[in-house]
Formats: structure tokens, sequence, C-alpha cells
């Protein structure tokens, strides 16, 4: 009984981490779904935005390492705190700036170029992007707080204990995050289907040239999802920042939002969910299961080779639009 | 007249057909061959070997596979680093399990495992496409680095986990282990990498590459004309990954000595090759030449302007070589999509006409 309960509590753990994973794969959903870039740098952009967070919170100076090496200052600190509200806020701003920057100075230049060109654009865009944050806010391991709880709940260990007699172990974080990604998530779909901008942003997405004929301004929408794509990155950052720190590994995480995706398909938000908890439970059920027989860290290929696997049989995703193609 | 066609005559389809048409690109072509086989091996020292030479022949050996792969038949793979590892690792089995065996057989050897295995990760390729298949080669390159990581019988049972290449001769002249000369590295890479790329310019001129370019170009437009996806596509893959496993063998026997499978082959590899071939140029075998020399010089470039010039620190310095390397990929896609290779071919063009454009 107690082997049952323990696989409930590893499920119900892959359970967040899938909705962890999720939040990064909507990124992703986002930027393909409105401008047909499969957007690499996701994961990159949001430990960029996190590592701006802590940056602007901690008053660190910009570029200190570089102004240091090339002046011979010793700079470092502004000497001031920035609260959490307000340093997310203008994490936001720049983030926004960021997309107005990449549209500009990237994507303006490729339109009409093959996905696989955009999509290769975007994996130099992370590298830069990473050399970039590093340079600016130094490429040290960061803690990142900005005031979410943490720590294993008591309440939900006290009522499980009450009730089945076998308390669950479960991180107030995890619950935190499921909660906003939730709100997160219905956000977005309400301004997709609601706004005017998120009729126009859905117009692009059905047919660039349909909805350039139509009025709309191309440009302006693939900034803003560009922008919204940041602050989602920015929402993950946070979330992850807090849950392991701001490394490099964060980027990482993004590579295990491809297998997410492919399983819920490129194109559609749901999926995007459903794909993370899948793969966060999977995975998480695997190594349970599985792990010791072959060795563990099962969790590093896991999500892949299932999704490998998936798609031999069905290629569009679970939730894809079908793939038609003719000559 | 210098650089011309004309004067140039061709009495058979052979000399028509050949790979440099002109004569003196035919002439330079020989003169590099013979600085690099006849002058180079003479005056090589250590440092030149392993900061620039030696890498620079085994990265072009990885580039040229994966071009096959990706250039010519059009399917996008990040699972560079996973396949080398598998070459890196067959050398090593075999060569602890045979000492008696050449090690230009064993090297050959894993090419052939390589390619064996190539094949099973490009089955998923006949379903999907694009970068459906980018992601599923995710899969080859996280799994084959676990594999080699967690079974122990892959690195004889060490205590590290690491592999370390013993030594082995060809002609009584160690080129693995730590007595290998500079001289012997190099030739050893280079005997590869010329007999390869030779390889890569036939097969992508013969029928086989045309069927891979054809299923680059457009995979139903190819199977109607009588291409078989199944057949150029795995092909592909063989050929891609026969070239990378021998990559991964000489990376690791000849150059690394000794190495750890989820630093030497991490997905960091795959994409490092994979950027060779961007900025090389996709589809061509100059350009993976032009893209690994690229590469393996700028680091080393960039140190020397940074640490060595500047005085920076040496984190920052990689830090900026990222952003460098980043950047170069961003502005190489939207100035010149196809590489230093399509920038050779202007010159070579204005070079023609020069000086009467007109």
């Amino acid at each position: 009984m107690d082997q049952l309960y323990f696989a409930a509590e590893v499920m119900v753990n892959g359970l967040m981490t899938g909705v962890m994973y999720a939040l990064v794969a909507l990124g992703f959903v986002l930027i393909f779904k409105a401008s047909g870039v499969f957007n690499f740098a996701q994961g990159v952009m949001a430990l960029f935005a996190a590592m701006t967070l802590v940056g602007i919170q901690q008053g660190q100076i910009p570029f200190a390492h570089l102004i240091n090496a090339v002046f011979g200052t010793h700079l470092h600190n502004f000497g001031w705190t920035v609260p959490s509200l307000l340093a997310i806020l203008l994490t936001a701003c720049v983030m926004v700036l960021l997309a107005f920057l990449i549209e500009k100075l990237v994507l303006q230049h490729l339109v009409g170029q093959e996905p696989i060109i955009l999509f290769m654009a975007t994996i130099g865009l992370a590298y830069f992007l990473e050399g970039f944050g590093d340079v600016m806010w130094g490429a040290e391991i960061k803690a990142l707080d900005v005031g979410l709880p943490q720590g294993i709940s008591d309440t939900v260990d006290e009522l499980t204990l009450n009730w089945l007699g076998y308390g669950f172990f479960i991180d107030r974080l995890d619950i935190w995050a499921t909660v906003i990604a939730a709100l997160l998530v219905t956000a977005l779909v309400l301004f997709a289907q609601y706004t005017k901008q998120g009729r126009a942003m859905r117009a692009v997405a059905d047919d660039h040239q349909a909805a350039l004929s139509v009025g709309i301004s191309l440009r302006f929408i693939w900034v803003m999802v560009w922008s919204i794509a940041g602050f989602v990155a920015l929402v993950a950052g946070i979330m992850w920042g807090t849950k392991s720190g701001v490394q490099f590994s964060l980027s990482l995480i993004a590579l295990k939002a491809l297998p997410v995706l492919m399983l819920g398909g490129f194109t559609s938000i749901p999926g995007a969910i459903v794909g993370g908890l899948i793969i966060g439970v999977g995975e998480k059920l695997f190594e349970f299961f599985a792990g010791p027989l072959i060795g563990g860290a099962t969790e590093t290929w896991f999500a892949y080779v299932l999704a490998l696997i998936f798609l031999v049989f069905r290629p569009q995703g679970l939730f894809g639009e079908r793939i038609i193609e003719r000559v | 007249m210098i650089y011309r066609e004309a004067g140039d005559f061709k009495t058979g389809y052979r000399a028509d057909g050949q790979t440099f048409p002109i004569r003196l690109d035919r002439w330079g072509y020989y003169a590099a061959l013979a600085v690099a086989f006849g002058i180079i091996p003479f005056v090589i020292n250590n440092y030149w070997a392993n900061a620039v030479l030696v890498p620079f022949l085994i990265y072009a050996i990885a580039a040229l596979g994966l071009n096959i792969l990706t250039g010519y038949a059009g399917q996008v793979s990040l699972g560079t680093g996973g396949f080398m590892a598998v070459g890196a690792y067959a050398v090593y089995k075999l060569m602890t399990s045979f000492p008696e065996v050449s090690i230009l057989i064993h090297i050959l050897l894993a090419g052939g495992i390589t390619a064996a295995v190539g094949v099973l990760f490009g089955l998923p390729s006949l379903r999907i496409k694009g970068f459906y298949l980018a992601v599923a080669t995710l899969a080859a390159q996280f799994f084959l680095v676990w594999l080699f990581n967690k079974v122990p019988w892959f690195y004889n049972y060490s205590a590290s986990g690491q592999i370390n290449a013993p030594t082995r001769t060809v002609m009584d002249i160690a080129v693995t282990g730590p007595t290998a000369s500079a001289p012997a590295k190099y030739l050893v890479c280079l005997v590869f990498a010329f007999a390869l790329a030779w390889l890569a310019r036939n097969l992508t001129r013969g029928s086989l590459g045309r069927k891979w370019m054809a299923i680059r170009d457009m995979d139903i437009a190819a199977e109607i004309i009588g291409v078989d996806p199944l057949r150029a596509k795995l092909s592909a893959f063989a050929v891609s990954s026969f070239f990378i496993g021998i990559a991964g063998a000489l990376l690791f026997a000849v150059y690394l000595g000794a190495a750890e499978v989820g630093e030497a082959f991490g997905i960091n590899k795959s994409f490092l090759v994979l950027f060779m071939i961007i900025i090389g140029g996709l589809g061509s075998i100059f350009g993976s030449f032009a893209g690994a020399a690229f590469l393996v010089v700028l680091p080393v470039l960039l140190k020397n302007v940074f640490v060595g010039g500047m005085g920076w620190p040496t984190d920052l310095a990689a830090h900026i070589e990222l952003m460098i390397v980043g950047l170069l990929i961003m502005v190489f896609l939207i100035v010149e999509p196809h590489g230093l290779a399509r920038l050779w071919s202007l010159a070579k063009e204005k070079l023609r006409l020069w000086p009467f454009p007109h």
C-alpha cells in the first residue's frame, strides 16, 4: 500500500514538474503559431530574464565585469536594492525591448526564408543571448527570491496523513507554480479569443498574407508575440530560478520543452499543457520504476525517446493540425 | 590568360566533368596537397598541431559528415555529439579488445559501427521531417551519452568512468597515446580527411548524391520521379554517421587521448558542428573545411587577442566568444545563407571576368 502511495506521490510531483515544462513550452507555441518561427532561444530567454531580474533586484551594475576589465575599475553594485514587484516590471520592459530588437535586427531580414533557416537563426540567437547575459550580469550561480513560498507544504502533508494515513511531500513552490501557470494560460486564452490584438494574432497565425491584406501589421504582431513569449519566459525563469537557482542549466530546460511540444503538437496551447504533464509524470514514473534497474538518471533522455516513439506513430502530435503535403 | 577556362581544352567526358575545371584551381589544389603532405609534417610543432591543425582536420571530417546529412540530404541532425561518442567508444573497445589489429582498421570499423547506429536513429526520418526530426535526433544525443555513462562495459569498468587511449602504432610510429608525436597525429588525421573528402565529393556528384539532393529539395516530388526515400534517407544517415564516427574516433584516440562522454561529446559538440556547416556553407565540401577552419581558429584567435593581448580574464573572453559566435551565425544566415563557400564561389566568378567585367 505504501508503495502505491509513494508512486502516487511521485506522480503528483511529476505533474508539478510537467506544469513547469508546459510553461516553457507555452512560449514556443505562441511564437510558432504567430510567426512560424521555432524559437530555440526560448530557454535562454528564460535564463536571461531571470538573470536580469536578479541583477535589477540587487542593483548590480550591468557589464560591470567588462567595464572593470577595460578600464581597470572595481565596480560591482549600485548599492541599492529594488523591490521585487518593481524589478519584475522593469524586467518585463527589458523583455519587450528585447523582442523589439529581435524583430528589428533579425526576423525582419529573414522573412520568407525556410523554417529550418529561421530555426538555426534562433540557435545563433540563443548563443548570443547566453554570452550577452553572462557579460551583462556575470555567470555565477545566483539565488532568486521574489517572495514566493518555498519548502514542503505542511497543510498537504497533514491533510493526506489524516485522510490516507500517508503524508504527501509536495513543495509549496510547485503548488504556486501550478496556480500561476493556470492563471497565465487562462489569461492567454482569453487574450487570444476576445481582444482585438488577440484576434489579429490568430489571423496572422492562420495566414500571413491574408492577414496583411486585411490591414493587420505583421511587424506589430510579431513584436507583440515575442514580447508575450518574453513575459512567459520571465515567469518560467522566476519559477525555475527560485527552484534551482539562476544558472546555465536553466536554458537546458528549454530542450526538455521540445519533446513536450512534439507530444502536444507545435500549434496547440492545450497540447503544450497536456504534453508537459505527460512528460513530467512519465519521466518521474519511469525513473521510479525502471530507473533502479538500468542505472538511474533516465530523466535526461526519457522525454526525447518517448517523443520519438510517439512521433513515429502520430507525426503531428496529440493536438496538432494534420500535416498535409502536396507537390 | 590567368584564371580562364579558355585555352584549357578538354578532350573527353572525364576531363569535362572534373572537380576543378580551371587550370589555376587545379594547380592550387595540388599545391595545397603538396604543402599539407610534404611540408607541414616536417615543420609542425606541438602547439600548432594541438591548437589548430589536428582539431581542424577532425572537425572537418565531422562537418563533412553532417553536411552530407543536412546540406545534401536535408535532414537536420542535432545528434552529432552522440554519434561521435559512438565512434569514440567503438574505437576504444576495439583498441583494447584486439590490440594486435592496426589502429587504422579500428578507426574504419568504428565508423562502420557508427553508421549502423546512425541508420537505427535515422529510421524516424521516414515519418517525420524538419525540426521534428531535429528534436528526434536529440533523443540519440541524450540517450547515447547516458548509455556510455551508465553501462560500465563501454569504459571497461574503469573507476573514473573515463576512457584512455592506449599507445598504438602505424608502421612502428606511435599515433595514439601520450607518446605520439605531433607530425604522426597530424598525418593520420590528414590521410583520413583527404580520403573522406575525396569520397564525399565523388558520392555527392554521383547518382546517390543526386538522390539525396532530390530528397532535400522536395521529398514527395522526389518519390514521384522514382527516388526511393527509404534508401536515400537511410543511406544519407549511414554515410554521414560513418564520417562522424571516424571523426569521433580520431577526436578521442588521436587528439584528446582521454575522454569523459558528457564533457567531450555533449550537446554543445552537436551545435559546434552544425555551426561549422552553417558558416561554411550547407551542401558544399569546401564549406565543410572552411567552416571547421573558421570555428577552430576563431576561439584561438579571440583568446590571443582578449586574454593575451588585452589582459582580460578568461571567463569574460569565453562569454564574448559565445556572443561573437551567435552573432556570426545570425549574420551569416541573414547576409549569406550559403556561407563561406558561396562567398568563395562568388569571388571565383568575379575572378573569371576580371579585369574586364563587361
